[in-house]
């Protein structure tokens, strides 16, 4: 068998995690609600910290899952890179992991759950657990880190991940306007994000300069004027099939090409189908047969 | 075995599926038995040829009261065994359900079923200005659901990602029966990413009957570069100088000069023989990005030796791209057998690799010709072999062995787009750890608790107890 030698900082994460009680890992309490409260007895733990490692010419890096995500684009920045992640202010790696929300340019620049490469999680039994692999493309055995994103951590307790970087574009520039998303969409190479409150659309283009200015141009002339950023988020995800139910009583943003919408006040969202559920049921059963890992959390209400 | 008439599992398979697609005769079960790997040995049950989801499932729930093992296949063009039936299992092969089911040009997703051939799609969407992006090499005889099984890389999934990245949906009959979609073709689905952890699940999962892809607009420029280069050392080290530079081409494709050599003879791209090393660098998206990329690209492949060739036309570049995708016709004509291997080390240590493998070929006496997509350093050394040479086996899979062993030790993975299935199952070990296995014999019960889709690959014996109840026997001869 591989015999890995495992760092000391997870070694003590995983004496801290422990192989009884109830235990939750707790990140930057940016979205600590998402997907239901833990019980007040619930033991708080919390994964290691720091980048471990990082060599700009593999375009990978190896982070502790308590990183804040600011830290690691910070540290990618300074060799002009990037990764896939939410910049949430005060989140950590770990957490953005477990919560599975996109960052808003995921329509140009990829999924978070395409980020992850590599994780090690503590089990419910405190052994040590490698999912995936260090390289960039990789299919030895099961997608396991695929699962671990967006489970809330409720099949295992994260405590480092190696993740994908990108190199970072030139240029960029955000615009917005009364123009039609799905034209914008039509015509547009490769924008990094697209947004629609259902009477405004704001788009993002990034690249080599001149391309972002021929593009920019474009865009113009489907209605859009140059902007500061995108409009805050509202607060509840929810499925984008969700928005044409009706019953908004609030605002919504979609977020084009990913699933994804945010609503100011929660909406009825469909219930998943019972197959569907049935093979969470039995996932949380096969990794966490005690129900210890993050108690009172359900990645299906995880909206 | 000989299947009767009478038998009781045709007999019922014969309720589900009309007669014709059902099938005992030995020609077809033997076809059956093999992929594309050197596996031989492996010994297919009924071969049933659905043509919609609810015959799947008639299918599954026919062999499931039968206590019998279900097999998906595709077009049989997987290199590591893993559609290879062993004791008889009922084969579900995917070939008649190939129809593209709809296209939302707007939202780019296509319905597809999984017995569509993966260049039929890109062909299909092209008047939309779509195509789908994993692109293996075999791509004009591979099937998309086989690409689901595996986790399908190619030359152009360096930029977008394998097909993981590429399928928003997968519609999966289950070994319960139930038909159930994973994921959503918006793109998102509240809850865990069972679509995620259901592709490349090599049909241990269940059976994939559609799948949502994503598509992938065509890139308004192109450049296609040729480098060529004195060494090896040369060539990886600008492979390695591209990424470290911001630049992510769509493909960066490397090929040695063995293989060089083999393929002008056979389809005359224009390669330089004399070179050590070619490397194929496309740079596609918008113009002013391509053209400044591709003038960095040229820069360092010159201050490393590089000798450059720029594809003038579409015409030049198909050509180019010819010579890439030949490389295993070619090879047939220099031996009659090659094993071809799949392994991935960080992009940093490829020249080491390359070397090591070199070594390890000399020492077995073996031939070897490279031709991989060095972006993301995944390797593909081909053992030349005869099969009719006596006492070869062992050396090819000695060879073979070690080059696994020195990707691993550079902190490399076992594969990167071929899967584990049968040729890599008992490797497993040496890239994880007892924990590490237990975990994905989890993830597996949770879809199939009964262990009776695809048995007895990917993992080894041991490693989970739904397989106790299987077939967890390689039977004698199957390792070629």
């Amino acid at each position: 068998m591989a015999d890995r030698e495992v760092p000391a900082e997870l070694e003590l994460f995983a004496a801290e995690v422990g192989s009884e009680g109830p235990v939750a890992v707790v990140g930057g309490r940016s979205h600590w609600e998402v997907g239901g409260l833990c019980p007040e007895d619930t033991r708080l733990v919390r994964a290691p910290s720091g980048v471990r490692s990082f060599d700009p010419a593999d375009m990978t890096i190896r982070v502790g899952a308590g990183t804040s995500v600011a830290e690691v684009d910070a540290a990618l920045a300074e060799a002009g890179q990037r990764a896939n992640l939410p910049l949430t202010p005060g989140a950590t790696v770990g957490g953005v992991l477990a919560v599975g929300r996109d960052d808003l340019h995921a329509l140009g620049r990829g999924r978070l759950r395409d980020a992850l490469l590599e994780a090690v999680y503590v089990a419910d039994d405190g052994q040590v657990v490698t999912a995936g692999g260090p390289t960039v493309k990789n299919v030895s055995g099961f997608d396991l880190c695929r699962v671990l994103v967006g489970s809330l951590g409720t099949l295992g307790l994260v405590g480092e991940v190696i993740l994908r970087t990108w190199p970072r574009p030139a240029a960029q520039q955000w615009l917005a306007g009364p123009c039609d998303p799905t034209e914008l969409r039509r015509r547009l190479y490769w924008p990094s994000s697209i947004l629609w409150d259902g009477q405004t659309a704001w788009v993002h283009l990034e690249g080599h300069e001149s391309d972002v200015e021929s593009e920019t141009d474009l865009a113009k002339s489907l209605g859009c004027e140059p902007t500061e950023g995108p409009p805050p988020l509202p607060l509840h995800r929810v499925p984008v099939g969700a928005l044409a139910d009706g019953g908004i009583s609030g605002s919504y943003l979609a977020q084009v090409g990913t699933g994804s919408a945010y609503v100011s006040e929660p909406i009825p969202v469909p219930s998943p189908d019972p197959a569907v559920v049935a093979l969470h049921e039995r996932l949380k059963a096969g990794f966490d047969p005690r129900g210890r890992l993050n108690p009172g959390r359900d990645p299906l209400a995880a909206t | 075995m000989k299947f009767r008439k009478a038998d009781p599992l045709m007999r019922d398979l014969r309720q589900v599926l009309p007669s014709d697609r059902v099938r005992t005769a030995p020609l077809e079960r033997s076809l059956m038995g093999r992929d594309a790997s050197i596996f031989e040995g492996g010994r297919a049950g009924p071969v049933c040829f659905p043509v919609g989801t609810e015959e799947v499932q008639g299918c599954v729930d026919t062999a499931r009261r039968h206590g019998r093992a279900v097999v998906p296949r595709g077009a049989g063009t997987g290199l590591a065994g893993g559609a290879v039936p062993l004791e008889e299992p009922v084969v579900v092969v995917t070939t008649k359900m190939n129809r593209l089911l709809s296209v939302d040009a707007d939202s780019r997703v296509a319905w597809v079923q999984p017995g569509m051939i993966n260049l039929d799609l890109s062909r299909a969407t092209a008047p939309y200005g779509l195509h789908f992006a994993p692109d293996p090499s075999s791509q004009q005889v591979c099937s998309l659901g086989g690409n689901v099984g595996t986790n399908a890389g190619g030359p152009h999934c360096l930029a977008h990602g394998v097909t993981s990245s590429h399928v928003l949906a997968v519609e999966v009959v289950l070994m319960s029966g139930e038909a159930v979609v994973l994921g959503n073709p918006d793109g998102w689905a509240p809850g865990m990413d069972l679509r995620g952890a259901y592709v490349g699940s090599e049909g241990m999962m269940g059976i994939t009957t559609a799948i949502a892809v994503r598509l992938t607009p065509n890139p308004p420029a192109v450049q296609t570069l040729l480098l060529a280069f004195d060494s090896v050392d040369a060539a990886a080290q600008t492979v390695s100088a591209v990424i470290a530079d911001g630049i992510v081409p769509a493909a960066i494709e490397m090929m040695d000069n063995n293989i060089i050599r083999a393929v002008e003879a056979f389809v005359g791209a224009g390669f330089p023989t004399d070179a050590a090393a070619v490397v194929i660098v496309e740079v596609d998206g918008l113009p002013g990005g391509v053209a400044e990329e591709a003038d960095r690209v040229v820069e360092l492949a010159t201050a490393r030796g590089g000798s450059v060739r720029r594809a003038a036309d579409e015409e030049e570049r198909a050509l180019l791209w010819k010579g890439r995708k030949s490389a295993f016709g070619a090879i047939a004509r220099i031996m009659p057998n090659y094993y071809l291997h799949d392994t991935v080390v960080p992009r940093t240590r490829l020249a080491e690799v390359m070397n090591r493998v070199y070594e390890i070929v000399e020492e077995h006496d073996l031939q070897v010709m490279n031709v991989f997509h060095a972006g993301d350093g995944n390797l593909h050394p081909m053992l030349l072999f005869d099969r009719r040479e006596p006492g070869i086996m062992p050396r090819v899979h000695a060879a073979g062995a070690a080059i696994i062993e020195a990707s691993l030790a550079v902190g490399g993975v076992l594969s990167g787009e071929h899967g584990i299935g049968m040729e890599k199952r008992d490797f497993m070990p040496l890239m994880f750890s007892e924990a590490d296995l237990d975990a994905q014999a989890r993830l597996r019960r949770a879809f199939d608790p009964s262990g009776m889709a695809n048995p007895s690959k990917v993992l080894p014996t041991g490693a989970s107890c739904a397989d106790i109840n299987a077939l967890d026997k390689v039977p004698d001869g199957v390792w070629g």
